[in-house]
């Protein structure tokens, strides 16, 4: 990944802007870093900056090494793919979701280097991201501090813990709410002697075993990431799985309740 | 035409030279003593958050002139602060500066620390155990928040461990009061002889309270503690100074407000994101800071909140 964009980057320097970006919109964040970021990450798609797609973040950020972010890109309709972007972090994407049975909204918390633009892109069927955000100010270091798990003498023996909950479906679409915390040091591999170590791949499937939402995590999320999203299980589902793997192979597995179907129990 | 331009930059660069706090002026926070009771003073800061314009004055130090020299408390944000607090003292009383008392490991308390290098600075041991373990990041945060104001200022870790006890200068009895909440160790001081409450962080008066090292069920229990005294003057670290105790009453309603409605929309499966623009109700409206303080307070004290909400399912 980082290899790409570097190389990203000198070609865009080199070609100067592609045809693609000719004929893009202003980024309205004025980010130094869009023109390398915007071929790297949507290829020669188009794009288009679009207030539909909300990021709710703090305009400072506290805690660096833990921002909390929401993104909303439900006033699109449906969409395919969602990516949180941070431009100025030593890597840039923090996240891609897939919103296979679910609102395309998803909140997390993610470690920011430097005071940066905080983007969602949702992809619609069209194949148009649309792009939204807002600047995040920030003392910065979040992506260099080390993670306070090794702290404990024990936190091997915590990794892959998972704390959740559902709440009852609700509003109009009748998507129900999951939140959930896993604990994992999610290791960036900036700190000097400590590899990458992160979890890459999460996903919420319904009983039957289908996908209801899939993330595929990358550096920037927080340590003992938490999630939050807007999904939406059959009618008959009594339980939702969590099921994710790291980067050294580690499992999630875990069994998340849904409460308010115990008495449909036959 | 040369030589016109010449003139136009030479008075340009008068101009820079001259304009007294703008380009190269130097910064100066003009601090003046008040009279608050018979030999104490204080110098009264904004209500605002630490910004490249008031360079950290936000705090409310103060001093006692007694029979045995001067007792100083808090030493304010910078190097320059304390140097100014120092010289401001000297036009009230040519007595020597008898002790300084830190109040808790935030950054406005004791980063005038330098200007009092020759006598001995008290703080509680977990405050000394905090800027020990905290200091250096906290100044570097507050050169990026404040900027040139900080020139020169490096930490200096308190130098004299206190704990409770009565302690006299003079004529005044003071009470140091150890406490916990607000951070792991704050110092509040009852001077028994003016009925003067320097209460540092643990009040605050029309001020929303900062919570970075809060624990905000045993920061009710200090106000508890603190209500009972008999109070002429309550001097807040930040906000207005006040004759009677409705500050007491405000920092109680404010904690307990903020620790209900982050705690009730975790309950509700609330991002912590969704908990950055929760509507504050009115009667804290008028509270400094109010939007800025409560956001971050989101950052403080949303993580454990939520931990607490979450069962384990695996």
């Amino acid at each position: 990944m980082p290899r790409l964009l570097i190389a990203a980057s000198i070609m865009a320097a080199l070609a100067g802007p592609t045809l693609a970006a000719q004929a893009d919109p202003p980024d309205p964040l004025a980010s130094v870093m869009w023109d390398a970021l915007r071929p790297e990450l949507f290829g020669s798609a188009p794009i288009t900056f679009d207030d539909r797609v909300t990021v709710t973040a703090p305009a400072n950020a506290e805690d660096a090494t833990a921002v909390p972010v929401l993104a909303d890109a439900s006033a699109l309709g449906r969409v395919e793919e969602m990516v949180l972007i941070s431009d100025l972090n030593p890597f840039p994407v923090v996240l891609r979701y897939h919103p296979v049975a679910a609102k395309p909204v998803v909140g997390t918390r993610i470690r920011v280097q430097q005071a940066t633009p905080v983007r969602a892109a949702a992809r619609t069927p069209d194949g148009v991201w649309h792009i939204g955000g807002r600047l995040v100010d920030a003392a910065g270091g979040g992506c260099t501090a080390p993670p306070v798990t090794y702290a404990a003498r024990d936190w091997a023996d915590h990794v892959g813990e998972v704390q959740a909950r559902a709440w009852p479906p609700s509003g109009d679409d009748k998507t129900a709410r999951v939140r959930f915390r896993v604990r994992h040091p999610m290791d960036n591999g900036l700190i000097a002697g400590i590899p990458a170590y992160f979890i890459e791949t999460l996903s919420l499937r319904d009983s039957n075993g289908t996908d209801l939402a899939r993330i595929d995590v990358l550096e920037p999320v927080s340590e003992n990431p938490v999630f939050t999203l807007d999904v939406t299980p059959a009618a008959a589902s009594r339980a939702l799985t969590l099921v994710g793997r790291d980067t050294q192979g580690g499992e999630i597995a875990a069994t998340i309740p849904l409460p308010w179907t115990q008495g449909a129990l036959p | 035409m040369r030589l016109g331009a010449m003139r136009a930059l030479l008075s340009f660069l008068l101009i820079l030279v001259a304009a007294p706090g703008w380009a190269a002026g130097p910064l100066i926070y003009g601090l003046k003593p008040t009279q608050i009771a018979p030999d104490t003073y204080v110098f009264e800061g904004t209500r605002e958050h630490f910004t490249r314009a008031n360079g950290g004055n936000i705090l409310n130090p103060g001093f006692i002139v007694t029979g045995d020299g001067v007792i100083v408390i808090q030493s304010g944000p910078s190097r320059r602060f304390g140097e100014e607090m120092r010289a401001a003292i000297r036009t009230v009383t040519d007595k020597p500066i008898r002790k300084v008392f830190i109040g808790n490991l935030h950054p406005d308390y004791w980063l005038g620390n330098q200007a009092f290098a020759d006598v001995p600075i008290a703080a509680l041991p977990g405050t000394i155990e905090g800027i020990k373990a905290e200091g250096k990041g906290m100044t570097e945060n507050m050169y990026r928040l404040v900027g040139d104001w900080m020139r020169g200022t490096e930490p200096v870790v308190p130098t004299e461990a206190v704990y409770g006890s009565t302690v006299v200068y003079g004529s005044h009895r003071l009470r140091l009061i150890p406490l916990e909440g607000h951070t792991a160790a704050d110092l509040a001081i009852y001077d028994e002889t003016t009925r003067v409450l320097f209460a540092g962080g643990v009040v605050f008066s029309d001020r929303t309270p900062t919570t970075p090292h809060a624990d905000i069920a045993k920061w009710l229990k200090e106000l508890d503690e603190l209500e009972p005294l008999d109070v002429a003057v309550l001097v807040p670290n930040h906000g207005r100074v006040r004759r009677d105790k409705t500050a007491i009453a405000q920092t109680r309603d404010w904690l307990t407000w903020l620790d209900r409605i982050l705690r009730e929309r975790a309950e509700a499966g609330a991002d912590m994101a969704d908990a950055l623009n929760l509507p504050i109700p009115d009667r804290f409206q008028s509270l400094g800071v109010l939007h800025e303080e409560y956001q971050r307070s989101v950052a403080h004290l949303w993580p454990r909140i939520e931990r607490a909400a979450l069962p384990r399912v695996n």
